[in-house]
């Protein structure tokens, strides 16, 4: 690799970026600044009514205490629904990258990461039928208890969780992996023989030397739980109501886009705030 | 300690593949049970596929999508694999940047996208539809192309380019006789899974496409919305098979996640 490029090279470089990073431009980053204009009118412009600069979109979420309880409730359950895939997703990475070897250690990582590969929609639809009342989880419970049980779970946040952690699971199993992957054997194993229990072993080694990967699977969990419609309106019905349905619906159906647009702009920054304060680690991990 | 992870780590990893594929196969099998409101006893029957292929916007939707991926597809495949070829060749200053930008499209919620996107098209006159579509899922796809395609490139011995060079190729044959064979694996992984993503993708669907003129995940959600039909079931089925095959062929001829 050559550091001095002569012009060719440089007409050649241009010639295969150029056309990547121009569609990225025209459909990310130019839409990414469309948004933060619009979020500033009062109307869209090329109405019917005539429009101008406004602040009106913000102050509408300053002033109306609603749009910050939601932001606050989808924050809360992007929090929970990470720590669950956290809590219930590293052990099944440690298991895949310490315990098991050869291929089918290969064999069972593609089970655990295929579905995350298949439409989230349509996985989010499988457990609106297992959790329905009358529903497949319900039959299949009375079968094997002695007592009759109704869980009922459909349209409840417990079911939203469910359908969320299903949905992102993959994401931390994925980068707890590939960090446990990188601690050598040797050093566990010399651990063990100056006498750590198991329980210091994870403490003081493994979780602290993957921490890279647990702190990017975080990110990539929680970012777009934040921004979540669809799981929400589907498994939670009348309580699915959060931060990204009101979007949603400022969009689709009461056609404010300007405070769709103020809204999205927020939800942006708050995104950005935590890949920022997560920035340092991810670097490290690059996955 | 590794041990003591053998057994009860052996039955935690059941458990989290119980709990990723129940719910799939539970919808699966449900797709053909004769009864509407996924009763049990269990009664087999092939209805819910009838009705759905004799639903023509289930059919159309379902088309609309497979096109909107080729298309996605080819368009992703080709500006990605040019930029990965441009990114491992050259080593220039801007090139940690334009890697980095390459972030946003997978680490921003599809909602802000989708809703910028939207925003953006109106204001310059493409609006919502298919073309908007297509633009919107390209884009979506590209990061993951360069990746798949960048990772098996890494494998390249640059020497080989060197020497073919000295024996008198040309830049474009060496591109084309040397690299492009090399890393055509990573190529055809990359267009699986920009295939991949643009068949499953929902969000930027939604909010891109003309009401009454959708993809299949966009007429899902609004059926769904409206109350479960058996239909939606088969579909749904299929859909995750399709998605499933292409992605173990894609990390069949890429090394994505896998060991060595």
């Amino acid at each position: 690799m050559a550091d001095n490029l002569t012009p060719d090279d440089h007409k050649r470089l241009f010639t295969l970026l150029s056309p990547a990073y121009l569609w990225l431009t025209v459909a990310i980053f130019l839409p990414l600044s469309a948004m933060l204009f619009f979020s500033f009118v009062s109307d869209m412009p090329g109405g019917d009514t005539a429009w101008h600069l406004t602040l009106e979109n913000y102050r509408e979420f300053v002033s109306n205490p609603t749009y910050f309880t939601l932001l606050r409730k989808s924050l809360l359950l992007a929090t929970t629904v990470t720590l669950i895939c956290l809590l219930i997703g590293f052990p099944c990475a440690l298991v895949l990258a310490k315990s098991i070897k050869g291929r089918s250690r290969e064999a069972l990582f593609l089970l655990v990461i295929l579905p995350f590969w298949s439409n989230s929609l349509v996985r989010i639809f499988s457990w609106a039928i297992v959790l329905r009342g009358n529903g497949v989880l319900e039959l299949g419970l009375n079968a094997v208890l002695p007592f009759d049980v109704r869980l009922n779970l459909m349209f409840t946040t417990t079911a939203i969780i469910i359908g969320l952690v299903h949905s992102y699971l993959p994401y931390v199993i994925l980068t707890s992996y590939l960090a446990l992957q990188a601690i050598s054997d040797d050093v566990i194993d010399a651990a063990r023989t100056m006498g750590a229990s198991p329980f210091t072993i994870l403490r003081r080694l493994l979780i602290p030397l993957s921490a890279t990967g647990l702190i990017a699977g975080a990110t990539l969990v929680f970012v777009p739980i934040v921004g979540s419609f669809m799981e929400p309106r589907i498994l939670g019905g009348r309580v699915g109501t959060y931060y990204g349905t009101v979007i949603e619906d400022q969009f689709v159906a009461v056609y404010n886009w300007p405070l769709g647009a103020a809204l999205s702009f927020l939800l942006l920054g708050v995104v950005l705030l935590i890949l920022g304060l997560a920035s340092p680690a991810l670097k490290r991990g690059a996955v | 300690m590794l041990r003591m992870l053998g057994i009860l780590g052996r039955i935690w990893l059941g458990l989290i593949l119980f709990f990723l594929y129940a719910p799939i196969v539970v919808m699966a099998v449900m797709s053909f049970n004769a009864s509407p409101y996924y009763q049990l006893p269990f009664e087999f029957s092939t209805r819910w596929y009838q009705e759905m292929a004799a639903n023509d916007q289930i059919i159309t939707a379902a088309i609309r999508s497979v096109l909107i991926a080729c298309a996605t597809t080819v368009i992703a495949t080709a500006l990605g694999t040019a930029a990965s070829v441009a990114l491992f060749r050259y080593d220039f200053r801007a090139k940690r940047v334009l890697q980095a930008l390459l972030f946003p499209p997978i680490a921003i919620p599809w909602l802000i996208s989708g809703t910028a996107m939207l925003i953006f098209f109106f204001s310059i006159g493409i609006g919502r539809g298919t073309p908007a579509v297509i633009i919107g899922h390209v884009a979506l796809a590209l990061p993951y192309v360069i990746v798949t395609v960048s990772a098996r490139m890494s494998s390249f011995d640059i020497t080989l380019e060197e020497a073919a060079r000295s024996l008198g190729a040309s830049q474009w044959t060496v591109l084309r006789r040397v690299t492009l064979p090399w890393i055509t694996p990573g190529i055809i992984a990359g267009a699986l899974f920009a295939f991949a993503v643009s068949f499953d993708q929902f969000v930027v669907s939604y909010f891109l496409s003309e009401p009454g003129d959708t993809t299949l995940p966009v007429l899902i959600y609004t059926a769904i919305r409206k109350g479960f039909t058996p239909e939606i079931n088969a579909i749904s089925t299929i859909i995750i098979v399709v998605s499933m095959a292409l992605v173990l062929f894609a990390t069949r001829n890429s090394k994505f996640g896998g060991e060595s």
